[in-house]
């Protein structure tokens, strides 16, 4: 198995370290050539969206990788890499991938005296460490748009793993909240965080991705 | 809030390791800075004068007025940085005041104390400090920079300096690496720093916080040379707004850093991109900033 991680900006190797820390083999995506490359999922990692998007687009990587993940390549997205994935962004007209239907509000925390870490409590893992960098919270969950509700029931949205647990609309599924803000959700096989698990020593959200990769790699 | 950390160096570290892979612009204005966001800076430095102008007007050059950074924080949502003078710690708790993202000790500006630096473990907002070598790089570490970056030499567009830096740098690290444990005691000494802090460029072969490029980048081949020769990222002064299209070198430059190594894309990259500041070379200089601080 072969993780991708857009290498365009930001944390990027934080992942792979990570990963590699894991066993698993990683992919950096720095241009369009790249994604002819063979991976099983992908990470979109920290830094700061409005680069990252522009790159993204620039260097013609933002349609292909979206139609990869609306066909069910599974990601694990974090932090400015859920904005990048978010169908709305809160009073920002800026849509990147636009195919996880949550609105995010950036910098939602404020500036840099903003930035936090915590713990709280993921659904199926437990309480994981949560390190919050200029981070954005998930402000509200949205009715999925063209196409990508499909993705989710294709994927199965994933509720089998998590029963019960405040499945609210569109099959978005809250994975975690902090002080009753959303920070972390499931849709399908897109998991997307407003902290950072890459920093911490914590390994139960990738592993999370990675089990996620290898059902879909199965099928 | 649940219960917090505390631990704002660490977070003030992580900040810095988000801007890896990006390029951070000098702007005097709410429009510089929207043309920087727009061309892809992770973030930009906000300052009255850019170095080349500061250099140009000569006499004493102070930290920004705040109402002109809270126009910066305003026009932007990237990271806002802006400068202080070495020593000057009152700049800084100013600068802290306005929630600044990041504060540069620079000296780009006239230092404020020949003898100190600031005690930047006593703030809550991140410090990022230039080194012309690693005894520099450490002790601003020590004192509580999160984030280093080559001193260069501000406003000349001579890439020289800033080669010269993290080239010494590198060399410092990599001669540590291969030092045997009993000599860093002694390495530790000559370098004026804590033990603990050569123990960790000995174990990791870097420094504990990112490292980036500044002073006399003026090209994206500059960049590219830069993160070719180790730099996390880069900051570019006045090559930006000293030059005949800001808009179309700063896109150029921020996609250089990411495909550092891409020669044929830097080559694209490099054509059109109209004049490039004039520059100065170091020996045509009277004022050399980098020797400011130490």
């Amino acid at each position: 198995m072969r993780i991708a991680v857009l290498a365009v900006q930001g944390a990027f190797a934080e992942h792979i370290a990570k990963l590699n820390g894991m066993g698993v083999d990683c992919l950096e995506l720095r241009q369009r050539a790249d994604l002819e490359q063979p991976f099983d999922g992908l990470i979109l990692p920290g830094g700061e969206s409005t680069v990252q998007g522009k790159l993204l687009r620039e260097l013609q990587m933002l349609e292909p990788l979206r139609d990869r993940i609306r066909q069910g390549l599974p990601v694990l997205a974090t932090c400015a890499g859920l904005i990048l994935l978010a169908q709305k962004i809160a009073d920002d007209e800026t849509v990147w991938f636009g195919t996880l239907p949550v609105c995010v509000r950036r910098n939602a925390y404020g500036r840099q005296l903003g930035s936090f870490h915590t713990e709280a409590q993921m659904e199926g893992i437990g309480t994981v460490p949560m390190t919050f960098i200029r981070a954005p919270y998930v402000e509200s969950l949205l009715e999925a748009q063209d196409g990508a509700e499909d993705s989710a029931e294709r994927q199965g949205a994933g509720n089998q793993n998590v029963e019960g647990y405040c499945k609210t609309k569109g099959g978005v599924t809250v994975l975690a909240r902090v002080d009753d803000r959303i920070v972390a959700v499931r849709y399908g096989n897109q998991i997307g965080a407003a902290f950072h698990p890459e920093l911490d020593e914590d390994e139960r959200i990738h592993e999370m991705f990675l089990r996620l990769c290898r059902q879909s790699s199965v099928k | 809030m649940s219960e917090m950390s505390e631990d704002r160096y660490t977070l003030n570290k992580q900040l810095a390791q988000m801007l890896k892979g990006g390029v951070i612009m000098d702007v005097t204005t709410p429009e510089q800075a929207k043309i920087a966001q727009e061309a892809g800076a992770c973030a930009v430095m906000a300052l009255e004068r850019i170095p080349a102008d500061i250099r140009a007007a000569g006499g004493v050059s102070r930290m920004s007025d705040p109402k002109m950074i809270k126009g910066i924080q305003e026009a932007v949502s990237i990271p806002v940085m802006a400068k202080c003078r070495i020593g000057h710690f009152v700049e800084a708790q100013v600068l802290e005041a306005i929630e600044i993202d990041y504060i540069d000790e620079s000296e780009v500006l006239s230092p404020a104390d020949d003898v100190y630096h600031i005690d930047k473990r006593g703030f809550k907002v991140p410090f990022v400090c230039g080194a012309k070598d690693l005894g520099e790089a450490l002790r601003r570490i020590n004192e509580g920079a999160s984030m280093i970056r080559t001193k260069g030499e501000p406003g000349t567009g001579d890439i020289v300096q800033a080669v010269r830096h993290m080239r010494k740098m590198n060399s410092e690290i990599a001669k540590i690496t291969s030092m045997r444990a009993d000599e860093l005691f002694e390495e530790a000494k000559q370098l004026a720093v804590p033990y603990e802090l050569v123990a960790y460029v000995h174990d990791n072969g870097r420094l504990p916080v990112v490292n980036f490029a500044a002073g006399g980048v003026a090209t994206p081949a500059d960049a590219a040379l830069m993160m070719q020769l180790g730099a996390e990222g880069v900051f570019v002064g006045s090559g930006i707004f000293k030059s005949g299209n800001p808009a179309k070198r700063a896109a150029a430059i921020v996609k250089a850093v990411t495909n550092y190594a891409d020669s044929s894309l830097i080559a694209e990259l490099s054509e059109d991109l109209g004049e490039a500041m004039v520059g100065i070379n170091e020996q045509e200089i009277e004022l050399l900033m980098a020797e400011r601080g130490k």
